[in-house]
């Protein structure tokens, strides 16, 4: 039981993780050639306006002051203010929160039922063909870029074939399970090679660990040893991976949400990089890494529900 | 006597690398129902091969050149998976040498025991598991219903042993082959399990094919033996015949090579003049270790977890002399080598050499006294850089304290490969195409290039073949004597301490349990955990003692 | 004996070659055939990348322009060819400063362990924590685009994959006994460091280098592709694809050739590294 109470430890010892997350954004905003103010006003501003925005936020202060006044801020929802959307930068990221998350989590969906078909096949049918196919499938894939990808899918199943739409964001759920199956199909496309290539190998290892050599001289069949044992003990490395597979999905996400036009963060980020709209991308990258704090987070209680000898 | 197992002509070879290798080269054996056969061989010899082609457990790059393998009048070989299935755990059944990685590290341990039950006898998971606690109670393991839920890394190395043997004979099987069941074990864990499997096997009229690379385990529990060597059986006979007539000369080898038929080297010390000090004397000599303090715990103050490896150790030894520390897993042993060269800081005590105290650690050390004390280490796979050759490896700490000229370097090196009969050719090879009794003399060898009076050997032999161990312990007797060196042997062999060293020290959980002449002390044991220490090693006749 | 080795045709050379894994040698000549052809781009084509000329704007693959032309009337042929130059940078600068800095740091931490491990963990984990292509993003847009920029903020992100190879190699061979066995003759920690440890924890960096390649690759076109990679009219890949996306229809082969370009060279890459695994022993 005490192994729960390492979960409750855990949120203690991310903040110093958040923290750093924080500092970082921080000082990558303070390297921005020029003054962020007057980009954010334009060219027309009035001195008194800059010195009241300079106040406003607190420009005028030594940086760890700045820090301090950026971290209370944060925590309050304000980011700041953006130059294209001309509002205030939070609500611009909440409202694009929403499909971004979408099409995360259906491509990581996507993907997880790829990679378990996929790995399980080529395991099973070690060595044979299938095995092999597999093999070449991911070493080949690996290399394609997302957006390449994407934009061959649009050619073919929208413009050519009129299968599916080629952007947007549909406002029912039922709605986008079709409207973003191709985008969530093109980052899944991206991430699946790396961890199918990845499962694989557990798996195989596994199958050759001593203790499967213990199953089958109890004459335990195959598909016994492979469901039972062979399959849990691949899981845990495999979950360990998942903030990575998150990282990479994010990565993938940025990128599609421009190929297929859709209003998420991604599409924000870029957007705002063209721009120099910096405060949204500060609050974009801190954002998307508390997102992946979190995952890491779940993937911990994961660990200890399926791990019995974890003990922190 | 019936007979249940015969191998004809067994040949099997692996496919790698570098072509097809034969593990096996047509072997013969049989085994009587009731009986038990020992198969004893050392590495190469094929005999894990045989044993687990019994079950037809063979690698997926393995081919069975010729053969058959009939149990019961069936071949093993030539079964379907159905049949295999069926055959393995009901008529035959294997437990294994490590019992950490045969057991499903995250499956609770009654249902490793249950599982060949539910999936043979269709039982249900709550039958089988209550058959599971009975069995484990069988096995002598306490509190069977609740250890029955907990997992293989929250049990002992002897509890888990205790686990697969009960899960190999969950439904019954006639026969039980067990592959070197003790070798991962300490000694007196190893006792009670052989007297286990000694029980089980009157009890339940098993027969058994024990495979082992010790005379000893298997003198003590076979009838008959099958001596393997590269593949082919050398020999086979009853034990009695194969250790009072071997006719085979690898056979006679073998046994001569087994530390307790050794006869002990001559130990004496040299002379030392009068009032000398003592080569090496060490004064209660107290290593800590500290568990790192995590986070939480230094925010709220809590002190560190501290283990005592090492409490309160005293010994003196003269010039030339021997010493063997003894001790099973988590005694301190290694520690207190790594303490005296200075790896590893002691808290407490002292460590004189010639009368000097010396720094706790390395760096304290002037460079000349650091090459006085030298070590050589255990793992043979390990032990030497893998990337450098053996000229490099040797010439390293030549070049490092300056200890000759670059031209010299040859010369130096043409005589440390002399003095531990190495051919000179080896020098240009990288370490890792060196087998593991080459790969120990060339370790021996760096611990020489500094010219050490002390030399610590730390479990050196317990990784290597017997008849290369011996070879091994020949080496360290013949350089005590020509080079006067003084010599700590660290092992949980008490036969190898017996037949090199001339003082013995006891130690068990740290404490030095009891110290004095070798003789003495196994002759003589004054306290228990000697007596069981020296009560656990396998003899090796059971009847008359020849040997002893 | 050696009568009969002298006489041998076969030189050693040749059986080295005949040796390696199938992958390897495949993907081996297709990565050096791009380079060559990356080299050799002003042999193999007359044309200039860069010029305008609006009047062979869009025309189809087919007669003088083998590729067809782009937007601005320029041949994809050439400007794939040329391009290969900067993807092919972007692939080794990616990798080059990661390495140099990840085998730094996974090297002390491993070895000395304690507290510098616990720093160098802590930094590690933040890092890690950002989503990888955002960070390079977000330190691209600080920095500017452009090849040194992308060299940069991939160094400062992409370190932790050396880093965390290193560092657990590292972790297991500071108990080797060879290792115990330096310090025991009194070598110093910088000298068992670079010559006992180090050597030995490079075989999983080496291996995973030539997958990071690929990704590296997949990631620097993208950021060609958003248009914050090397700026044009420079020819780049990812960058032509994004000018193509606005003629998918009507002129497909502004997007499909560089597409099928970085496929192959990634394709090429990743059989490398299979084959590299395969050869080690320490892939699948």
């Amino acid at each position: 039981m005490d192994r729960f109470a390492f979960l409750l430890k855990r949120p203690i010892q991310l903040i110093p993780v958040l923290l750093g997350i924080s500092l970082i954004t921080f000082v990558l905003i303070q390297m921005t050639p020029g003054d962020p103010v007057r980009i954010m006003l334009g060219p027309k501003a009035t001195e008194d306006a800059i010195a009241f925005v300079r106040a406003r936020y607190g420009l005028d202060q030594p940086i760890l002051v700045q820090y301090f006044y950026f971290l209370l801020n944060a925590v309050r929802g304000d980011f700041g203010q953006s130059i294209i959307y001309r509002s205030p930068v939070g609500p611009v990221i909440l409202e694009r929160l929403a499909p971004t998350l979408f099409l995360i989590l259906y491509g990581l969906a996507l993907s997880i039922a790829f990679t378990l078909a996929l790995a399980t096949a080529a395991a099973r049918s070690r060595g044979r063909w299938l095995d092999q196919v597999v093999r070449l499938v991911c070493v080949g894939s690996v290399g394609i870029p997302s957006y390449f990808i994407g934009l061959m899918l649009i050619l073919g199943l929208c413009l050519r074939f009129k299968l599916f739409p080629v952007s947007g964001y549909a406002p029912t759920i039922l709605d986008n399970l079709y409207h973003l199956f191709l985008p969530a199909l093109t980052i899944a496309i991206g991430v699946t090679p790396i961890l199918t290539r990845n499962l694989r190998a557990t798996f195989i290892q596994q199958m050759d660990a001593d203790y499967a050599t213990a199953g089958r001289s109890k004459g335990l069949p195959e598909r016994y040893i492979f469901g039972r044992h062979v399959f849990w003990n691949s899981l845990l490395p495999t979950v360990n991976l998942m903030g990575v597979v998150v990282s990479f999905l994010i990565g993938g996400t940025v990128v599609i949400e421009n190929v297929f036009n859709i209003p998420g963060l991604g599409q924000a980020l870029i957007r705002a990089v063209l721009t120099r709209d910096y405060f949204v991308v500060q609050a974009v990258t801190l954002v998307l890494a508390c997102g992946i704090v979190i995952t890491n987070f779940i993937v911990d209680v994961v660990t200890v529900v399926l791990d019995p000898r974890v003990k922190l | 006597m019936e007979e249940l197992v015969r191998v004809e002509d067994l040949a099997i070879e692996f496919a790698t690398k570098f072509g097809t290798v034969p593990a096996l080269k047509g072997v013969s054996f049989t085994l009587n129902r009731g009986e038990a056969l020992g198969i004893v061989g050392e590495s190469g010899s094929g005999k894990t091969v045989a044993c687990r082609a019994l079950l037809k457990l063979i690698a997926a790059n393995a081919t069975v050149r010729s053969g058959r393998i009939l149990v019961e009048g069936q071949d093993v070989l030539a079964m379907g998976d159905a049949e295999l299935q069926r055959f393995r755990g009901e008529k035959a059944a294997m437990i294994f040498q490590n019992p950490s990685t045969h057991l499903d590290p995250i499956m609770p341990v009654w249902r490793q025991v249950g599982e060949a039950m539910v999936l043979h006898q269709g039982l249900r998971w709550r039958e089988a598991k209550a058959r599971a606690i009975e069995l484990l109670r069988d096995m002598q393991i306490t509190d069977p219903a609740r250890r029955a839920n907990a997992y293989p890394h929250e049990l002992s190395g002897g509890m888990r042993q205790r686990v697969m043997i009960a899960a190999a004979l969950a439904c019954e099987p006639d026969l039980l082959i067990a592959d070197e069941p003790t070798t991962a074990l300490d000694v007196t864990v190893q006792a009670q399990i052989l007297a286990l499997l000694r029980r089980i096997r009157r009890e339940r009229q098993l027969s058994l094919i024990l495979v082992s690379h010790d005379l000893g385990v298997i003198a003590e529990m076979c009838d008959r033996v099958v001596v393997m060597k590269d593949g082919t059986v050398m020999e086979s006979g009853t034990v009695e015949q194969i250790l009072t007539a071997p006719r085979n000369d690898y056979t006679k080898r073998l046994i001569a090579s087994q530390p307790s038929l050794m006869k002990p080297a001559v130990r004496k010390a040299l002379e030392a003049p009068a009032h000398a000090a003592p080569r090496l004397a060490v004064e209660g000599l107290k290593v800590q270790f500290r568990s790192a303090q995590s986070l939480t715990g230094w925010l709220l103050r809590r002190p560190a977890h501290a283990v005592t490896a090492v409490d309160d150790l005293s010994f003196t030894l003269p010039r030339s002399g021997s010493l063997g520390i003894v001790g099973e897993s988590g005694s301190g042993k290694s520690t207190v080598a790594r303490s005296l060269i200075g790896l590893v800081a002691s808290q407490a005590g002292r460590i004189l050499v010639d009368g000097k105290p010396l720094g706790r650690l390395l760096q304290e050390r002037p460079l000349a006294e650091q090459r006085k004390m030298q070590m050589v280490f255990q793992d043979p796979f390990l032990s030497l850089n893998p990337a450098m050759t053996v000229a490099a490896t040797l010439a390293e700490p030549l070049r490092q304290h300056r200890l000759c000229s670059d031209r010299e370097i040859p010369e130096r090196l043409a005589d440390l490969m002399a003095k531990v009969e190495l051919p000179q050719n080896l020098l240009e090879r990288r370490t890792t195409q060196l087998s593991g009794g080459q790969r120990q003399r060339v370790g021996i060898a760096r611990a020489l290039a500094l010219e050490p009076e002390i030399l610590i050997a730390d479990e050196v032999t317990s990784a290597l073949d017997v008849t290369i161990q011996a070879q091994i312990l020949g080496l360290f007797e013949r350089l005590r004597r020509e080079m006067g060196l003084t010599l700590i042997l660290i092992s949980h062999d008490l036969a190898v301490v017996r037949y090199l060293c001339e003082q013995v020290a006891v130690m068990r959980q740290g404490k030095l349990v009891e110290y004095g002449p070798t003789e003495q002390v196994l002759t003589h044991p004054r306290e228990d955990y000697t007596k069981a220490l020296i009560a656990a090693i396998p003899r090796l006749s059971r009847r008359s003692d020849a040997a002893e | 004996m050696s009568a009969v080795t002298a006489s041998r045709p076969q030189s050693r050379l040749g059986r080295i070659w005949g040796a390696l894994p199938a992958t390897l040698k495949v993907g081996g000549v297709i990565v050096l055939a791009w380079i060559a052809l990356a080299v050799a781009a002003p042999l193999l084509t007359p044309f200039n990348p860069i010029k305008v000329d609006v009047v062979n704007m869009l025309k189809p693959p087919g007669g003088t322009y083998w590729l067809g032309a782009d937007a601005l009337g320029r041949d994809i042929f050439t400007r794939t060819l040329y391009g290969a130059r900067a993807d092919l940078m972007m692939a080794f600068f990616g990798v080059v400063g990661p390495i140099i800095l990840g085998t730094i740091i996974g090297l002390l931490g491993g070895y000395f362990g304690g507290r510098i491990d616990m720093v160098l963990m802590r930094i590690f984990e933040i890092t890690v924590s950002f989503p990888y292509f955002v960070l390079v993003i977000a330190i691209v847009a600080v920095l500017g685009p452009g090849l040194k920029s992308y060299f940069i903020s991939l160094t400062l992100v992409n370190w932790v994959s050396y880093a965390r190879l290193v560092r657990s190699e590292a972790l297991v061979l500071r108990n080797a006994d060879f290792v115990l066995a330096a310090r025991g003759m009194g070598f110093s920690h910088l000298r068992t460091m670079l010559f006992h440890v180090l050597p030995n924890a490079l075989v999983p960096p080496a291996v995973f280098v030539m997958t990071d390649a690929v990704l590296t690759i997949v990631l620097g076109s993208s950021l060609g592709f958003l248009g914050l990679g090397v700026q044009p009219p420079t020819p780049e890949w990812g960058a032509m694809i994004a000018e193509g996306a606005n003629y998918l229809t009507t002129a497909w082969w502004i997007a499909v050739f560089p597409g099928l370009a970085i496929c192959s060279l990634a394709l090429g890459l990743s059989l490398v590294a299979d084959g590299l695994a395969r050869l080690l022993n320490t892939g699948s």
